[in-house]
């Protein structure tokens, strides 16, 4: 049997009050731009608190579920059965020829559940349940019921139509994109980054991402693994506008004026500036990174503090206190993580001194910027001026 | 200006080589194995193909072997030519700067009971052929050298070590892996005592995909590919008949005009040798008190002081002059040049490794601009480097 209709439930939407009907949209939105990579016309109709995806031609049921299984805000996805009536004999009848044409065989345990979203409708829910098990249980006798924890729950719901529904696929959760403002990630090239632009992403947030290109220490390879990685996250946050500095002046000059083991902090202060100032330009609320407490010199809480206190925007970071193994579990789910294992350098780690500082203070970072003085904010208005950027979209 | 100078890596199709190409796509585009007329006219190409091949080798049509490329060539020769004769030995041989392609299936040989010995070479690359000789024993079913290195471009004396092989003990076979000097020299199995011989397409402005493999008639060696059974049943699977085109034709204008073309490579290097010596902190490797002429003319090896050959390699890259990075290094996980090693090269200067490679289209121009870009980058990439 070909499903026509699936059922869209969400969860934390359906608590958001008055705004209630943005976070709806902004859900029907995704769905759409997620279903628009699937052959095949689909409707989304929002009805009395419920969203439907309706196919309006053939289509690839495994292509839909994948497609609605990258979309944030939805919970679980019930392919339904409509129909179009609510008489009694009707539901009974179609009920039975469901469990007929979904199950090969019907030896499983079972529970009905009856929801009424019509209120007079002659039959109480407990009176459905009772009396709509009793008729499969005539029908099929090697089922048995089970209330407590059955195999298969066999949903009904009387509302205009009847739609009836067992079969339950997990989504995403979280919160549709677009819903909780937008940020700017630093997109390196690491396994971390791109887990930390899912995560930030299933919480409604919208992303940019920012790369930080240094030839010829960096290849063309690496920036294509950054996209490539883009283009993977992408098909959770939708359309991703990647920015491509040239930090090679900077990072050269810092090298030249600045004690070595400082490098890669005071290098990170100055990633931080560029990306604010990027993030500013964009409508972005804040910044994301894909740093946790330490896994590397730079990523201590004084190295993070040292580095935070450059910009002036929140910094958000959404692995922090996340195991490596932990991330990598993530990146291999997303798909992001044979991608992120490329070895291609990148810039942070071209210049990195044998024993970077991993507690500096402010006072001693700051005094070394000074050196910079002379020529960073010409470099600095360079690479704002030279950025590329790429408009990363779902392959 | 632009200067391609990793030859050595693939080279251009050459317009002839497209054309003909063109024509099996687009006209001629029958099944060679098929009993009408459209293949009969697909398998006209295969034998001026043939023709081509067996001309430049002296050696018979028959006792050539299309294959996917110098890797399968290499694959075939060495695994299937080891099984074959496993019933004589196990013992082969082999040296220390081997391409990847040659040693992969070596290693596969260790794994299924075979043991290899692997000949040293000296600073310039050139193996130790007493060693080579004395390694012969009872159990040796099998040599393999290559005649050019593709890292250095030292050349072996392929006549010389045939010989030396067969006189001690004629029944082993002498593979040779020709992919980098096919095209550059005159090679003669025949001559050479060589049994198996491999060679890629791309390498000699042909098209990637199609090599092939020579095997001295009555040679034992198996199959790699089992199907169909055409080529005899040495390599089944439809022909290639593009690519086979593609290869003849390639031979064909590699060794026409022959000397001309050589001489204008060693003149080129000489040249831009020259011009590196003038500059500081640079080693032109595998040329140490031998003369050019006994090295690969389309090869030089430079080891600058100082600069990971990675970020030189995107330096020039970025004044569009492409080369190769002596070994495959990247900074995590550093998997150094065996052929560099094998001449004692410290794996700082390994690291330091790039390698230009010319054609017959190099002219000079390209390399006075290269030398040129190099003055410019090496002593700035030099001031940045990790401490």
């Amino acid at each position: 049997m070909l499903y026509k209709v699936f059922l869209i439930k969400y969860a934390e939407i359906g608590i958001k009050g008055k705004n209630r009907y943005i976070f709806e949209n902004a859900l029907c939105d995704q769905i759409k731009i997620s279903l628009s990579r699937v052959e095949g016309e689909f409707q989304i109709r929002k009805e009395m608190g419920r969203i439907y995806v309706e196919a309006l031609s053939d289509y690839d049921y495994d292509d839909v579920i994948d497609a609605l299984q990258h979309v944030f805000g939805i919970v679980a996805i019930c392919p339904v059965k409509i129909v179009d009536s609510t008489e009694w004999e009707t539901v009974v009848v179609e009920t039975i020829k469901y469990v007929e044409e979904v199950y090969d065989k019907q030896n499983f345990t079972f529970k009905v559940a009856a929801k009424r979203a019509n209120k007079s409708y002659p039959k109480t829910s407990p009176e459905i349940c009772m009396e709509l098990g009793g008729a499969l249980l005539d029908s099929f006798p090697e089922l048995k019921v089970d209330i407590h924890q059955p195999e298969v729950m066999i949903t009904v719901e009387i509302r205009k139509q009847t739609n009836i529904y067992s079969v339950v696929i997990p989504g995403l959760g979280g919160l549709p994109v677009g819903t909780g403002g937008k940020a700017m990630v630093l997109l390196s090239g690491g396994i971390d980054s791109p887990v930390s632009s899912y995560m930030i992403a299933k919480r409604g947030v919208k992303v940019d991402a920012v790369y930080f290109h240094a030839p010829p220490y960096t290849s063309e390879r690496a920036k294509q693994k950054v996209i490539d990685l883009a283009t993977q996250v992408s098909k959770y946050t939708g359309e991703i506008q990647l920015h491509v500095v040239n930090f090679t002046d900077i990072q050269m000059y810092i090298y030249d004026q600045c004690p070595h083991d400082q490098l890669t902090i005071i290098m990170k202060r100055y990633m931080v500036r560029v990306a604010e100032a990027l993030a500013e330009k964009n409508g972005c609320l804040g910044l994301v990174t894909g740093e946790s407490i330490g896994q590397v010199a730079s990523q201590t809480m004084q190295s993070m503090a040292v580095i935070e206190e450059a910009g002036n925007m929140p910094i958000y970071r959404p692995v922090i206190a996340f195991d490596k193994q932990d991330i990598v579990n993530i990146a291999e789910k997303i798909g992001t993580y044979e991608i992120s294992i490329q070895p291609y350098e990148d810039c942070c780690t071209t210049f990195v001194a044998k024993h970077p500082v991993t507690k500096p203070t402010l006072s001693s970072i700051q005094k070394s910027e000074t050196h910079l003085v002379k020529k960073i904010d010409e470099m600095f208005a360079r690479a704002l001026d030279t950025v590329e950027t790429i408009v990363i979209r779902p392959e | 200006m632009e200067a391609y100078l990793d030859n050595a890596a693939t080279t251009k199709v050459l317009p002839e080589v497209k054309e003909i190409m063109m024509e099996t796509l687009e006209e001629h585009y029958g099944n060679p194995s098929s009993m009408h007329s459209k293949g009969v006219e697909a398998e006209k190409y295969i034998k001026f193909a043939k023709k081509e091949i067996a001309k430049s080798l002296k050696v018979e049509e028959k006792e050539i072997i299309f294959v996917s490329g110098g890797t399968e060539a290499n694959n075939q020769a060495l695994i299937c030519g080891a099984m074959a004769n496993k019933r004589s030995g196990n013992h082969i041989i082999t040296t220390k700067i081997e391409h990847a392609s040659v040693y992969n299936p070596l290693v596969y040989l260790e794994s299924q009971g075979f043991r290899v010995t692997y000949v040293d070479v000296d600073g310039n690359g050139k193996v130790n052929q007493e060693q080579l000789v004395e390694a012969i024993g009872e159990d040796t079913i099998l040599v393999s050298v290559m005649h050019v290195n593709n890292e250095i471009g030292a050349v072996e004396d392929i006549a010389e070590i045939g010989e030396k092989i067969k006189k001690k003990k004629p029944g082993i076979l002498f593979h040779v892996d020709a992919i980098q000097s096919y095209g550059k020299f005159k090679i003669f199995p025949k001559r050479m005592h060589i049994d198996l011989l491999s060679v890629s397409g791309h390498k000699i402005h042909g098209p990637k995909g199609i090599g092939f493999l020579y095997v001295k008639d009555k040679t034992k060696v198996l199959p790699l590919i089992y199907g169909g059974g055409q080529q005899k049943g040495m390599r089944s699977g439809t022909e290639n008949v593009p690519g086979i085109a593609g290869l003849g034709k390639a031979v064909q204008l590699a060794y026409a005009d022959f000397d001309a073309h050589i001489a204008h490579m060693y003149e080129l290097k000489i040249f831009f040798i020259d011009l590196l010596n003038k500059m500081e902190d640079l080693t032109v490797n595998g040329i140490d008190g031998i003369d050019i002429e006994n090295t690969a003319p389309h090869v030089v090896s430079v080891t600058v002081d100082g600069v990971r050959s990675e970020v030189l390699l995107h330096a020039l890259e970025d004044k569009n002059i492409y080369v190769s990075a002596g070994s495959a290094c990247s900074s995590n996980h550093p998997a150094l040049s065996g052929t560099l090693q094998a001449i004692g090269l410290e794996k700082k200067a390994v690291e330091s490794t790039i390698r230009f490679s010319f054609s017959r289209f190099t002219t000079k121009e390209e390399l006075v601009y290269t030398v040129e870009t190099l003055e410019q980058l090496v002593p700035v990439l030099q001031k940045y480097v990790r401490r």
